[in-house]
């Protein structure tokens, strides 16, 4: 059975506090690239937290806004990438094929989100960060792109379990790194074909939008607008 | 071009070291990571990308204009038609060097042919960037068989000339053309259907790598414009390279007698045009991007005008308009001085138009926080500086190796001309014919 994986991101909850940008990291194998480089805006990070500024001094606050591939419907990095890297999975992902990437990079200018990330060396990680590196995600070499895959490796891995367990994957079976991570629980994943699944029910919330939502990308990935003052 | 100077040896060398340190560099890129040059998140492409873009477009000199000037009968063309059309297979040699230079994993480029492979692949025909490949290739042969077609005749004057292993060369390349007839007929034929089938190859490879940029929803890339904006731009600069390398080669190779001011007045006046032509599509672009008013195109419309590239942009407004502009419209300053005075701030302008097309959209797209900017490292700056040098290396090599103003073409202008002279056609020309009474100076003094 096909599923179509989303997520909800409920700007009332997320506090900030980018516990999700450090579990990605450490989930995803993100090489770090020291801070002559990352100054040079070589950092690689598949999920970051937007900050925007709302009113006027002194009645202002602070918006936070967290960013990932939104895993497009009609993604716009697919149609350009020539060796079909960027392709659409049956589920609906936007995979990354990082053994066809050639590193054309346009994929990245195609993207509106900007959420598309090139590894401009080989990788490598502070000490002692690479002690701690995940067997189940690939590395990533010089002059490829990477982006965030909506943990793949832990939806495979509850998709074989289920199997194995002759039943279907349950909403919930599923947590990526960075919703697992939320001490907020700002945000959510499951199967947006599913009508009961939680983050079907939130995306039926008239507070669901998705971001750049005028532009026709069709994203997976739905913002709860915030709410309270 | 028997006799060699040590004046050719020197600029041989000079050039020569430039285009080595140019290779010395990327070499350096491919062992350290594409990282050592400036491109990043966001402004993923950078000078690589300008200078691609760039050189594209000055190849569309020799192709167009002496196509159209073959097509349309202009007599005027003869001793410029060779000059242009080697233009345009150096400038699309270095220019499709770019998209190898700038890939992450260079050395797998070949993934970009259609082959039956291992992968059980074939290339995305939906990428702009597939199609790039396919036009620049086509554009490639067709531009170099229309390079090398005229040059038969001449190259066998030269084998009937020369001695030794020159002669044995020039005998190969000269395809054993003996003057008769039938092959006249033949050359001429194919030549006629070269300057035809050429032009929309032509505008259809300047079209191809402007889709590049307006096939994606970047703010002020996706626009309609861009096909024939690029096309016209890249008109304007090859004509401008054009006069540059013959007022070289005047100088150089005293062709005073066969590269006359007319030359430089009459395609002064089509630079002229062709500026005008430019400064309207990008007051057409701009006013209706300023007027539209959509708020992510107004953030890169800003930075263009009035932001971050705004010097970089007024500065192309200058070299492409407000200084050519007078030079070619005076009758009085459209000299061989004032032309190529024009066409060189027209070539720094149209490098800085590419640029200007290129990273302010990148730098500006969409969510703001993503926002950023755009510096070249010595890297790219010593690679843009050994294209130039490239450029002018394989153009001397070039005049050197075959006659650059092509001598039957302006013998068979000279015969039709002179009603004195029982007036034979080019096409009863044998070499020796087109060889007698020659007064052309040898190769590079």
């Amino acid at each position: 059975m096909s599923h179509r994986w989303g997520m909800v991101v409920d700007l009332d909850r997320c506090t900030g506090c980018e516990a999700c940008v450090a579990a990605c990291r450490a989930e995803n194998n993100i090489p770090t690239v020291g801070e002559e480089q990352a100054a040079r805006g070589r950092a690689i990070h598949w999920m970051r937290v937007e900050r925007y500024w709302e009113g006027e001094f002194p009645d202002v606050r602070v918006k936070f806004l967290p960013v990932f591939c939104q895993q497009c419907d009609a993604a716009p990095c697919e149609p350009v990438c020539p060796t079909y890297a960027s392709h659409h999975t049956s589920d609906g992902l936007n995979a990354q094929v990082y053994n066809r990437c050639i590193g054309t990079r346009y994929c990245a200018n195609a993207c509106p989100y900007n959420v598309r990330f090139f590894n401009f060396f080989n990788p490598a990680w502070d000490k002692p960060l690479h002690l701690q590196l995940n067997p189940d995600v690939s590395v990533r070499e010089v002059g490829v792109m990477e982006k965030c895959t909506f943990c793949v490796q832990r939806i495979n891995a509850a998709e074989i379990q289920a199997k194995a367990a002759k039943r279907e994957v349950r909403d919930g079976d599923i947590t990526p790194a960075c919703a697992q991570a939320c001490p907020a629980t700002a945000l959510m994943f499951g199967d947006l074909d599913d009508p009961d699944s939680r983050v079907s029910q939130l995306a039926r919330s008239r507070r669901a939008e998705r971001l750049l939502d005028d532009l026709g990308t069709q994203p997976k990935v739905i913002y709860l607008q915030r709410e309270s003052e | 071009m028997f006799q060699t100077s040590w004046r050719f040896y020197l600029i041989v060398v000079v050039l020569g070291s430039v285009v080595l340190t140019g290779l010395g560099a990327w070499a350096y890129q491919l062992n350290r990571g594409i990282g050592v040059a400036g491109i990043r998140w966001p402004v993923f492409w950078g000078f690589y990308i300008t200078n691609f873009v760039f050189w594209i477009g000055i190849s569309h000199a020799g192709t167009l204009i002496s196509a159209i000037l073959r097509i349309s009968n202009a007599t005027w063309r003869r001793p410029i038609t060779r000059c242009a059309e080697a233009i345009t297979v150096f400038a699309l040699m270095i220019g499709a060097m770019f998209p190898i230079v700038h890939l992450g994993r260079p050395w797998l480029a070949f993934w970009l042919f259609p082959y039956p492979n291992e992968r059980g692949l074939w290339p995305n025909f939906r990428s702009p960037l597939l199609w790039d490949f396919f036009a620049i290739n086509t554009y490639l042969i067709g531009s170099t068989l229309f390079l090398a077609l005229p040059l038969i005749p001449d190259l066998a004057l030269v084998r009937d000339r020369s001695r030794g292993w020159r002669r044995k060369i020039y005998g190969t390349l000269a395809l054993g053309w003996r003057g008769t007839p039938r092959q006249w007929h033949r050359l001429e034929t194919a030549m006629h259907i070269m300057a035809i089938v050429i032009i929309p190859v032509a505008v259809s490879v300047h079209t191809i790598v402007s889709f590049d940029f307006s096939m994606t929803m970047v703010p002020m890339w996706h626009s309609t414009i861009f096909g024939p904006y690029f096309v016209a731009g890249a008109i304007f600069s090859g004509i401008a390279a054009l006069i540059v390398a013959m007022a070289i080669l005047r100088r150089v190779l005293h062709l005073e007698d066969y590269l006359r001011p007319l030359h430089f007045e009459n395609l002064g006046k089509l630079l002229l045009m062709m500026s005008l032509l430019w400064t309207y599509f990008v007051f057409a672009e701009r006013l209706t991007i300023w007027y539209g008013n959509e708020p992510s195109e107004m953030a890169v419309f800003w930075a263009t005008q009035r932001g971050t590239y705004a010097p970089l942009f007024w500065t192309m407004v200058i070299c492409n308009f407000v200084v050519p502009f007078p030079l070619l419209a005076i009758k009085r300053l459209r000299t061989i001085a004032g032309t190529v005075v024009a066409s060189t701030t027209i070539i720094i302008g149209m490098w800085l138009e590419r640029f200007l097309i290129i990273v302010p959209s990148l730098a500006n797209k969409y969510l703001p926080y993503s926002w950023g900017t755009y510096r070249p490292t010595w890297v790219e700056i010593t690679i843009t500086a050994a294209t130039f040098a490239a450029m002018a290396l394989l153009y001397v090599l070039f005049a050197k190796a075959v006659p650059i103003v092509s001598i039957w073409e302006l013998k068979a202008g000279e015969r039709m001309a002179a009603p004195g002279i029982a007036a034979k056609p080019a096409r009863a020309m044998t070499p020796s014919d087109v060889g007698a009474d020659l007064q052309v100076r040898p190769g590079p003094a």
